[in-house]
């Protein structure tokens, strides 16, 4: 991993079009501000893997199961 | 013309039903066509991957348990699926059902748009923070119910 030492209103590129900023840092936080093109989606980790995680599970629902809760009128 | 699902077998589906995401769901980012399949009884909805039919999500109108729901993107993410500002987009919550169905709960942190007129559509991430990955159903209609009865 890369690591780099920056300042307040500093920031780093990602290739040309990315652009990382410190904008405040205050105690253990940093707030970033960052520039990105639309098609690169940027996102806080933990959110993300936190959707990522709750879609796996909600894929998984057995139909047997859900089977009742869901049923189709013309077969119920 | 007809495809294999997950919840019904082989059925019938219109061209119409077919919803596109060119990013895929979160987790999911390969497959990208989906058909939306009217669950017919109750408030829900299947998306049915196209190629795989192992694959489906149950989808629901939050509104259905949460009647203050607000859907809070970003302009970004309507753009990316061709939505101008002023216009709504369809959006759904994904469901989870657990072995205990009273658990059944609703991603509010991560719901899917999808625009009406091209049927393209995108999981996003909620710009609410107070609506988190699982929202119980059961309980929030409950609660619901409790103040239509208070007033």
């Amino acid at each position: 991993m890369l690591v780099l030492t920056r300042k307040t209103n500093e920031s780093i590129m990602i290739g040309e079009d990315v652009e990382i900023s410190v904008v405040e840092v205050k105690g253990d936080q940093v707030k970033l501000g960052i520039t990105a093109p639309r098609n690169i989606k940027v996102h806080r980790k933990e959110v993300f893997l936190a959707i990522q995680r709750e879609n796996i599970s909600a894929s998984q629902a057995a139909v047997d199961k859900v089977g009742g809760l869901l049923r189709r009128k013309e077969e119920g | 013309m007809k495809i294999k699902t997950k919840p019904y077998g082989e059925i019938e589906v219109s061209e119409k039903q077919k919803i596109l995401f060119p990013d895929g769901i979160i987790g999911f980012e390969g497959i990208t066509s989906y058909f939306l399949i009217d669950s017919k009884e109750g408030p829900y909805y299947w998306l049915q991957s196209e190629e795989h039919p192992e694959l489906a999500f149950i989808l629901i109108n939050p509104r259905i348990f949460m009647t203050g729901y607000k859907l809070m993107v970003q302009s970004e993410d309507l753009e990316a699926i061709g939505v101008e500002e002023q216009s709504d987009p369809l959006d759904f919550a994904i469901v989870t059902v657990p072995e205990d169905h009273k658990k059944i709960s609703a991603n509010l942190m991560g719901p899917i748009i999808i625009n009406k007129k091209t049927r393209v559509a995108r999981q996003v991430i909620s710009e609410n923070d107070e609506y988190g990955v699982k929202h119980y159903i059961m309980e929030e209609a409950e609660k619901q119910a409790q103040l239509v009865e208070s007033t």
